[in-house]
């Protein structure tokens, strides 16, 4: 809202010290690993040489992350939205409960999920060395995220009554859920899975504990790279995570930009 | 129908995070019921259940003025690029927290850009990155984009008219902010520092990459875990430090809207 008050100069600094306290570490990260020596600045050259390097090293961290959060976000998609459609109908105390318990893995710290999975799955070898551990993890922690954004699109009272005219004039469940519920939902569906994606993309106090050395994920690799590594090769990583990341979170900003068009607030 | 809709989401649920959470409940319980109350009998760990609190509270409210400040100016002021500033100040909310960690290390770590300007200009290499200051300016660091975030949004939709009356009955700064903007901010501003003391608390990511001298909670757990096998005390610092942070955000979701925390 504009307004005629007159702006104090102390809040001008602050959001200049601010800004330069947020922006310039990110920008710091990115030429550092483009330099061909940290310590002596930009003045001893620019090299891609670091990001070879962490492709060499850390390449299949990449992929593996990538990967997960799109399993992640399949399998939030299957069971979240049948459960948001049945939550959001349902009218017992029970399913209160149960949408309040699935935050819980959200209210909790990461750790504490962690050492309850593998206190109660770590002796079942095949899984704990998989990426479906990993998977398991992330898909707890995410779940909450994809059910209550859908639910509460399903929740709309526009949607409850066109449901109910199909119902009377004889569309079966089946139909009704795929051709009215789904599309009428999608926005939501779409917003939650970049929300998705991006949590799982960027994991970390879950994915340290669930880990192996062979399922190893990008957040997993940065903190590897940041003790055992260079710092220009910690740098030219973090870039690479930028890289992944940025464009997943303009496309969630434009989604839901256009969602807001079509549906308005 | 909705039971066999619901179905697949309970059991997944239930198999992967009520049980295996259950069990970690009961865990200590074998070891004797005082195992639960380890975080405030052994001096060690109560010195980091009180670091962890100390570090949270003062992180929280200086990411509350600081925020604050800026989300008023941010919503209040018209100016090229304002969007695209707001967009890269809330940026970090998807960052890991390892990547925050490595940021304090390059700015104040033994290479640091700090360290290198000090030591050239003749003052020796100033390190702060692995005590107190780095971890506490790496938590306000990821800190502050949710509060600007939450402040720019709550000051936008803030009445002004209520300021300017008070300006123009020659209301002087101090009292603007202690009568008007304090009062008009409290529900962005509990539900906020509830977010942020809960997510300082749970913080894993960040003092694992700063391997900080200052130990918090998450670390003690960690270390518990992994180093000594012990698993059972791990699980009662981890309780105590869960029951922390959802009480906290339980106290939130009372003045939050958020789809997931409120």
């Amino acid at each position: 809202m504009k307004s005629n008050i007159r702006q104090s100069p102390i809040l001008l600094l602050l959001t200049i010290l601010v800004s330069l306290f947020i922006i310039c570490p990110a920008l710091l990260s990115i030429t550092s690993g483009l330099e061909e020596n940290y310590s002596k600045g930009w003045k001893s050259g620019f090299t891609l040489r670091w990001l070879r390097d962490v492709w060499s090293n850390y390449g299949n961290t990449v992929t593996a992350s990538i990967a997960i959060a799109l399993c992640c976000v399949i399998g939030n998609v299957l069971l979240g939205v049948t459960g948001a459609y049945a939550l959001a109908r349902s009218k017992s105390k029970l399913s209160i409960w149960f949408e309040e318990l699935l935050t819980l893995p959200v209210a909790v710290p990461g750790l504490a999920t962690a050492l309850a999975l593998i206190l109660a799955y770590g002796q079942v070898r095949e899984f704990r060395q998989s990426f479906a551990f990993v998977l398991v993890g992330h898909m707890i922690f995410t779940l909450p995220f994809m059910v209550r954004t859908v639910a509460a699109s399903f929740r709309r009272q526009e949607l409850i009554a066109l449901e109910e005219a199909s119902a009377t004039l004889g569309a079966g469940f089946i139909q009704r859920f795929f051709s009215i519920l789904v599309p009428a939902a999608l926005p939501a569906i779409l917003s939650g899975s970049l929300m998705v994606f991006t949590l799982s993309i960027g994991e970390f106090n879950l994915t340290w504990m669930l880990h192996t050395p062979l399922t190893r994920t990008l957040p997993v690799g940065l903190a590897d790279s940041y003790a055992s590594m260079r710092i220009e090769i910690g740098s030219a990583y973090t870039m690479v995570f930028f890289i992944v990341v940025l464009p997943l979170l303009w496309l969630m900003q434009f989604v839901a930009s256009l969602a807001d068009k079509k549906y308005g607030t | 129908m909705l039971l066999v809709c619901v179905a697949p989401v309970v059991t997944f649920f239930c198999a992967f995070w009520l049980l295996p959470i259950a069990r970690l409940l009961a865990l200590p319980a074998e070891k004797g019921w005082e195992m639960y109350f380890v975080v405030l009998t052994n001096s060690k760990y109560l010195m980091s259940l009180l670091n962890t609190l100390l570090l949270s509270v003062l992180v929280t409210l200086l990411t509350l003025i600081v925020g604050g400040g800026v989300g008023i100016f941010l919503a209040r002021t018209e100016f090229l690029g304002r969007r695209l500033l707001i967009s890269l100040l809330t940026l970090p909310l998807s960052f890991p927290g390892v990547i925050v960690g490595f940021f304090i290390i390059l700015l104040g770590g033994r290479q640091g850009t700090i360290a290198n300007f000090a030591d050239d200009m003749g003052w020796g290499r100033w390190t702060f990155a692995y005590g107190f200051l780095g971890l506490f300016l790496a938590y306000l660091y990821f800190s502050l984009p949710r509060a600007i975030s939450s402040y720019t949004a709550a000051a936008e939709s803030m009445n002004s008219s209520l300021e300017e009356v008070a300006r123009s009955l020659g209301a002087s700064r101090l009292q603007v902010i202690r009568d008007v903007w304090i009062p008009e901010l409290a529900p962005a501003t509990l539900a906020c520092g509830a977010i942020v003391f809960a997510t300082a608390m749970g913080a894993f990511g960040t003092a694992f990459t700063l391997a900080s001298k200052f130990e918090v909670l998450p670390i003690s757990i960690y270390n518990e875990f992994t180093n000594y096998a012990n698993f059972s005390l791990a699980a009662s610092l981890s309780i105590a430090l869960g029951l922390v942070t959802s009480l906290t955000l339980a106290l939130a979701r009372r003045w939050s809207n958020d789809p997931v925390i409120g």
